[in-house]
């Protein structure tokens, strides 16, 4: 008998309790005891009441699904926050929130009972000191400042080598964030540009800069194109270049949907995941080579003919005629220049008819036509050639193809969610260009359950790009002007294209309006001609991206540097590269809500701090949970979020940190004069806050705009309206060419209508009121504002045939109502009655381009090896590699090199984000994946001779690390051209400073290597050598 | 006394995300602990007195085709506790008449570990070293109580988590028992009959986890019996005693 004598016994007390035992826990009174489950210190349940606490909304800070929570914050005694979970009414998450999300708390407040590792006060670092000193906030904002005017006026250039005015700041650099809320992205970006810095980066040049371009050739517009919930709505989830079940959570939610409705979810990826472990079809595929593998699907739908060809006629640029001078040999396109490395693009110009409209065949039989072209350019993806090149086993591959082409259909929907996998490679932009391709092909743009899903990785990251916090781009996407355009005239010339196709609307030739507004925003009380000329420009073709900055500092041209709520020593491409760099200038300042690689520097692996001339300022800034401002989710949702606890310690919110720094620079240059003082002083601060503190409503009115003085609109239906001065600008269709309104950036104009925030304040909404068909595809108008003009799927106008009618009526996203002649359930893409102009109107033949003339490395995507690869040849051409790529004198990388033999690849994990620094310190997170880790296969494991859980070295000619091996089958050997290819990948989160035995940054191996449109490093794909420790 | 509460946890749709572990955490304000990669994404690594929720990973290849299982682990609330059985005190554990949550206090201080952790079916118990309180997952009565649903029911982006009256949750169990079984032939329900927290399969439990049925044959001097005997073994006197 294997029951204890006293079990038996026990029993009848058991039921005896069982009957007698009438309830636990409701009003248990606190009890003291040890923490755990069994005896609450505390009774949380009161502590949720609103006499105890009180309660406010808030988005998750870390991955850009935006996720709602809830804060209960402590009305007396300490005043933290208590309690911090999922918002249940949010439509997104519904209450549900991943490990990051989880432990928002533990960000916010540390470990009760702990200290909380949060920086409190701030710290400076003298030249060649050795230790942090504390400081007060004053004397640093005050040595600040005096070193900003000191490396502004001894760099300032007013005019270039040609005597053309420039009015730049060359010798400061700055980084970040994409950790900022919009109206401190668009303060912070303000600051820069009123002192004149061209080098303006952050985030979202290494994450996701390539989809910009791609997207944006393609349809128009740079961002995600459905929204989170939408993804329910699709037939077909194709999930490639992401690992969204570990890196967003969250959307898993809608992908499970669209699986039980009978959905098919495929995963294609170097490595089997927690994604794959979920999806209907698993398919590897070697890293780097996604343009062969989705070159073969546009082969399968031409060869197959399975696009939907009304779609394609009617909204795709297939039609259009091809100019004789373009063409394509052996990897190369035409117009190539040996010694500059660039392409001629007038080379692939359309051809245009006597009109100047474009000259087009809708039968697409002409040899010149982009459809014929693009048949013949990827007749070369076979299936042979393709399994050869990524290594995908051929009964995989075609399955992935069936699958996902049945979308072809008119009234299916496949989709498309993707990240870094994609964007992160020289060839990053065209790699998100043959997928835009193939859901052009099968009409899958606009739809619901359809588009090209960028998962934005930080939660404000769309937000911090749409208020151009990069060096190409102003608020709202208008590119900084150059020296090329001496005058105001000259640059409005450059922003309003042309078309002559009477269907086309060209939105963007309304850009004159959107850089008025903007100037006006800038500097309200000069002319808009002296407000351009204020604007710092760049030379032409000048490239400030992000590992030219790094590289530039290196080489000694920057005196001063910001690291604004970013990491560069763990997130920067070739980390020893970009740590050395930071030696090399006088003076830094960073903001972080940690100390981080970035801000110790000095002290790090192989630094010698007495050797170290940087001085350096770190200051402490509050958590999202402790500030008020909007952010901007991946699916365009601009959400307010409200201050539950104060600031930490003496932290500050970034807003309050900029709005005083601007306040000390401006004083010096009122005091003392200097380089050109005009922008500075004229930079519109009053309406970013009070004079001394930073306002968040304000400057969200002013990123909306307003009108400068009493202005009549003419309304759609022939009536004039007239708008007071001072009122809210409604919509950029309102905004003007003159001057009379302001509008930060005019892509968010319509998001704050109304100077009362209740009114007026869109992103506050939280109504989930929808009509029937809006809520059948999750539309949910009434919840927070979606830019623009909160259309939640944009080009939805492709959804509809040319009378109107969806294709898929089953799902329908937008329906006309011909009695009442308007639009219903999404906000239509453009006016006008069905069929009266063509669905992508902010392309100017308002047409989805198959061919796209205007990037830098070619109109049509091909596959290129990476600069870094396991093979001398490839397939398709002789051209190794992309012949475009940005890379760097005298650094080498690693081709068929025996040294480096393995291709490895990084990523994130669920539990950590970014660099870590926002991760690392949380034990709830670091308890689930504690250390640097490095997945490989069984043979490479037996090959090396090493076993899982042993400790081994990666390393190759730019650094080395260690990492725990995870022997896995999940990673396995790849055949490619007929040899053995062994892949690793590496997560990119740890540091060396946190924990201390949690090994340090993935990208000390990476190289510095960038796509030919926007830089983005290749991070994705590399080779290094693996051993055992 | 009402059927209580009960949960669904759908194995076909969790993703590891760990959401639930984290919000178990952050609702009882638990610790973190000093862990290190063994080479696995499992961690912390086992059930302890501050993880009263684990995921468990389990890699593995059938036919050729990877599977990777994820298991949201927690005290199952069997609905005859035999952990119950094993105590002296009558308050060191109670069960909540209401919700059917099996709920140790502080008085497990003075109780048999070994006895304790032993008799557990899923051996879910763990003992605080120092203070010999003995702790494991209490279903957030609170919260439940409150009409709040557990905080990892509440944190699960999946439906995998699901929480409600036992009624109900039979029936949904049944619902998605058939919607399963038609991409997974093998899918089942895990000791249905016999606890709160009924797991979903899509496979063979014994590829999820080691303790996802109910096993006694590795305790010591519980050789002969699997733990499923064992809990028939228990059940039969009390529902003599019941009546
Ligand atoms: S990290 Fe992303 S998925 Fe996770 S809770 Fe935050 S917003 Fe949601
Ligand atoms: S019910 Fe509560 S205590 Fe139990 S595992 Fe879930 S969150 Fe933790
Ligand atoms: S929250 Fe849900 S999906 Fe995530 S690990 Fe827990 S049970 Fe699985």
């Amino acid at each position: 008998m294997t029951l204890t004598r006293r079990g038996f016994i026990k029993l009848s007390a058991t039921a005896a309790l069982t009957t007698a035992f009438s309830g636990l826990g409701f009003a248990a009174k606190p009890t003291k005891g040890t923490p755990g489950a069994a005896s609450p210190a505390v009774d949380r349940i009161a502590q949720l009441k609103p006499e105890w606490s009180k309660q406010t909304t808030t988005n998750c800070c870390y991955c850009a699904v935006g996720c709602g929570l809830i804060v209960n914050t402590a009305l007396s005694g300490t005043k933290r926050a208590l309690n911090i979970e999922g918002d249940p009414d949010h439509p997104i998450n519904e209450g549900a929130l991943c490990a990051k999300g989880a432990s928002l708390y533990q960000l916010t407040e540390g470990t009760p009972g702990m200290p909380n590792p949060r920086l409190q006060k701030v710290m400076y670092r003298k030249p060649y000191g050795t230790k942090w000193e504390e400081k007060s906030w004053d004397w640093a904002l005050e040595q600040i400042a005096k070193r900003v005017k000191k490396s502004r006026d001894a760099s300032f250039q007013e005019k270039n080598a040609a005597g053309v005015t420039v009015n730049r700041c060359e010798g400061i650099a700055s980084v970040g964030s994409a950790a900022m809320d919009n109206e401190e992205c668009w303060a912070y970006q303000a600051f820069l540009r009123s002192i004149g810095l061209t080098y303006i980066e952050h985030q979202a040049r290494i994450c996701h800069s390539s989809t910009v371009p791609a997207l944006a050739e393609s349809f128009g517009r740079g961002a995600m194109t459905n929204h989170w919930i939408d993804i329910k709505n699709s037939d077909c989830v194709l999930i490639m270049g992401s690992n969204c079940a570990e890196t967003h959570p969250i959307s898993f939610k809608w992908v499970t949907k669209a699986q039980e409705a009978g959905g098919t979810v495929i995963h294609v990826d170097p490595r089997f995941t927690r994604t794959s472990a979920k999806s209907n079809i698993y398919a590897p595929l070697r890293s780097g080579t996604d343009i062969a593998f989705l070159g073969g699907m546009i082969n399968h739908i031409l060869e197959n003919n399975l696009i939907f060809k009304e779609y394609v006629v009617n909204y795709t640029n297939a039609s259009f005629i091809v100019g004789k001078d373009f063409d394509f040999k052996d990897g190369m396109f035409s117009g190539f220049d040996e010694a500059t490395s660039k392409y001629d693009k007038s080379k692939w110009a359309f051809e245009y008819d006597a009109s100047g409209a474009p000259k087009r065949d809708n039968t697409l039989a002409d040899p010149r036509c982009v459809y014929q072209l693009l048949k013949k350019h990827f007749s070369r993806y076979t299936v042979k050639n393709v399994t050869e090149t990524t290594g995908t086993p051929e009964d995989k591959l075609l399955a992935v193809y069936k699958a996902y082409c049945a979308t072809g259909k008119p009234d299916k929907s496949g989709t498309v969610m993707y990240a870094m996998g994609w964007t992160q490679h020289t060839v990053g932009v065209q790699n998100i260009r043959t997928m835009a391709m193939v859901q052009l092909l099968l009409g899958n743009i606009g739809v619901a359950g359809g588009g090209v899903n960028a998962l934005r990785g930080e939660s404000n990251v769309q937000g911090s790009t749409d208020q151009g916090l990069l060096y190409h781009i102003l608020p709202g996407y208008l590119p900084t002007p150059t020296a090329k355009e001496k005058s105001l005239d000259e640059y409005l010339k450059l922003i309003t294209p042309v078309s002559k196709d009477p269907k086309s609307l060209n939105w963007k030739k309304n850009q004159p309006k959107y850089m008025a507004s903007l100037l006006k925003s800038f500097y309200k009380d000069a002319e808009l001609s002296q407000a351009y000329d204020w604007m710092p420009k760049l030379e032409v073709g000048q490239n400030n991206s992000w590992l030219v900055l790094f590289d530039k500092m290196l080489a000694g041209q920057f005196t001063g540097f910001f690291a604004w709520g970013m990491n560069p020593a763990v997130s920067g491409a070739n980390s020893n590269k970009t740590r050395e760099a930071m030696t090399k200038v006088d003076w830094m300042v960073t903001v972080n809500i940690y100390d981080s690689e970035t801000s110790s520097f000095w002290k790090g692996p192989g630094m010698d701090p007495k050797k170290v001339k940087t001085e350096v300022f770190m200051l402490p800034c509050s958590v999202s949970t402790e500030k008020e401002g909007s952010i901007t989710n991946s699916g365009r949702w601009m959400q307010w979020r409200y201050e539950g606890p104060k600031p930490l310690g003496e932290s500050k919110p970034d807003g309050e940190i900029i709005y005083e720094l601007a306040n000390k620079v401006r004083e010096l240059y009122q005091k003392e004069g200097g380089a050109l003082p005009g922008p500075v002083l004229g930079m519109n601060w009053s309406d970013m806050g009070d004079g001394h503190a930073f306002d968040a409503h304000k400057t969200a009115r002013l990123i909306n705009g307003t009108y400068l003085k009493d202005v009549e609109v003419k309304q759609p239906d022939g009536s004039v309206k007239v708008f007071k001065k001072g009122s809210q600008v409604q919509s950029f269709a309102d905004l003007q060419a003159d001057g009379s309104t302001t509008s930060g950036c005019w892509v968010y104009a319509g998001s704050y209508v109304d100077p009362d925030p209740k009114k007026g304040n869109r992103a506050m909404r939280r109504s989930k009121e929808q009509t029937p068909a809006q809520a059948a595809v999750g539309l949910y108008p009434n919840w927070s504002w979606a830019w623009p003009v909160n259309r939640r799927v944009v080009y939805n106008r492709a959804s509809v045939d040319l009378t109107g009618k969806p294709y898929a009526p089953q799902k329908p996203i937008l329906a006309w109502d011909a009695t009442g002649k308007k639009w219903d359930i999404d906000v239509v893409d453009g006016g006008g009655a069905p069929g009266a102009i063509h669905p992508f109107i902010m392309q100017t033949h308002g047409m989805g381009a198959l061919f796209g003339p205007g990037l830098n490395d070619g109109p049509f995507p091909e596959h290129y090896e990476p600069q870094e690869c396991p093979v001398s040849s490839h397939v398709f051409s002789k051209t190794l590699h992309s012949p475009t790529a940005l890379t760097f004198k005298g650094e080498k990388h690693s081709v068929c090199d025996p040294r480096y033999p393995i291709v490895c690849t990084s990523y994130r994990v669920t539990e950590h984000w970014q660099t870590g620094l926002m991760t690392r310190y949380q034990p709830w997170l670091l308890e689930a994946q504690p250390q640097m880790f490095c997945e490989m296969s069984e043979e490479l494991g037996k090959m090396r001779g090493i076993k899982n859980g042993e400790k081994v070295i990666l390393e190759n000619g730019r650094g080395k690390l260690w990492a725990v091996a995870i022997v896995t089958k999940r990673f396995k050997p790849m055949l490619i051209q007929g040899n053995v290819v062994h892949q690793v990948g590496i997560p990119w989160h740890f540091g060396w400073m946190q924990p201390k035995d949690g090994g340090d940054a993935a990208n000390l191996l990476t190289p510095s290597v960038g796509d030919p449109n926007t830089g983005i490093p290749e991070t994705k794909a590399f080779m290094v050598n693996v051993r055992k420790a | 006394m009402s059927n209580g509460k009960s949960f669904l946890v759908d194995l076909t749709k969790c993703t590891a995300c760990r959401g639930c572990q984290v919000a178990c955490k952050q609702w009882k304000k638990m610790p973190g602990e000093k862990t290190k990669n063994t080479g696995s994404y499992q961690n912390p690594p086992d059930f302890s007195f501050t993880t009263l929720r684990v995921v468990r990973f389990s890699e593995k290849e059938m036919d050729g085709q990877m599977k990777w299982f994820f298991t949201p682990d927690q005290c199952r609330h069997c609905l005859d506790a035999p952990c119950k059985t094993a105590t002296n005190d009558p308050d060191a554990i109670l069960i909540d008449e209401q919700t059917g949550a099996v709920v140790y206090t502080a008085k497990t201080a003075k109780e048999d570990f070994e006895t304790v952790r032993g008799i557990c079916p899923y051996d879910v118990p763990r003992q605080d070293k120092k203070s010999k309180v003995i702790s494991k997952c209490d279903m957030c009565n609170d919260r439940v109580k409150a009409g709040k649903r557990p905080a990892c029911v509440t944190s699960c982006p999946t439906g995998t988590m699901n929480f409600g009256d036992r009624d109900e949750m039979l029936k949904l169990a049944a619902k998605r028992l058939a919607e399963a079984k038609k991409r997974f032939p093998k899918a089942q329900l895990i000791d249905a009959d016999s606890v709160r927290v009924i797991f979903l399969t899509a496979d063979e439990p014994n590829l999820y986890a080691k303790n996802l049925v109910a096993d006694a044959s590795a305790l010591p001097g519980r050789e002969g019996y699997t733990r499923q005997e064992l809990f028939a073994a228990l059940r039969k006197p009390m529902r003599n005693i019941l009546g």
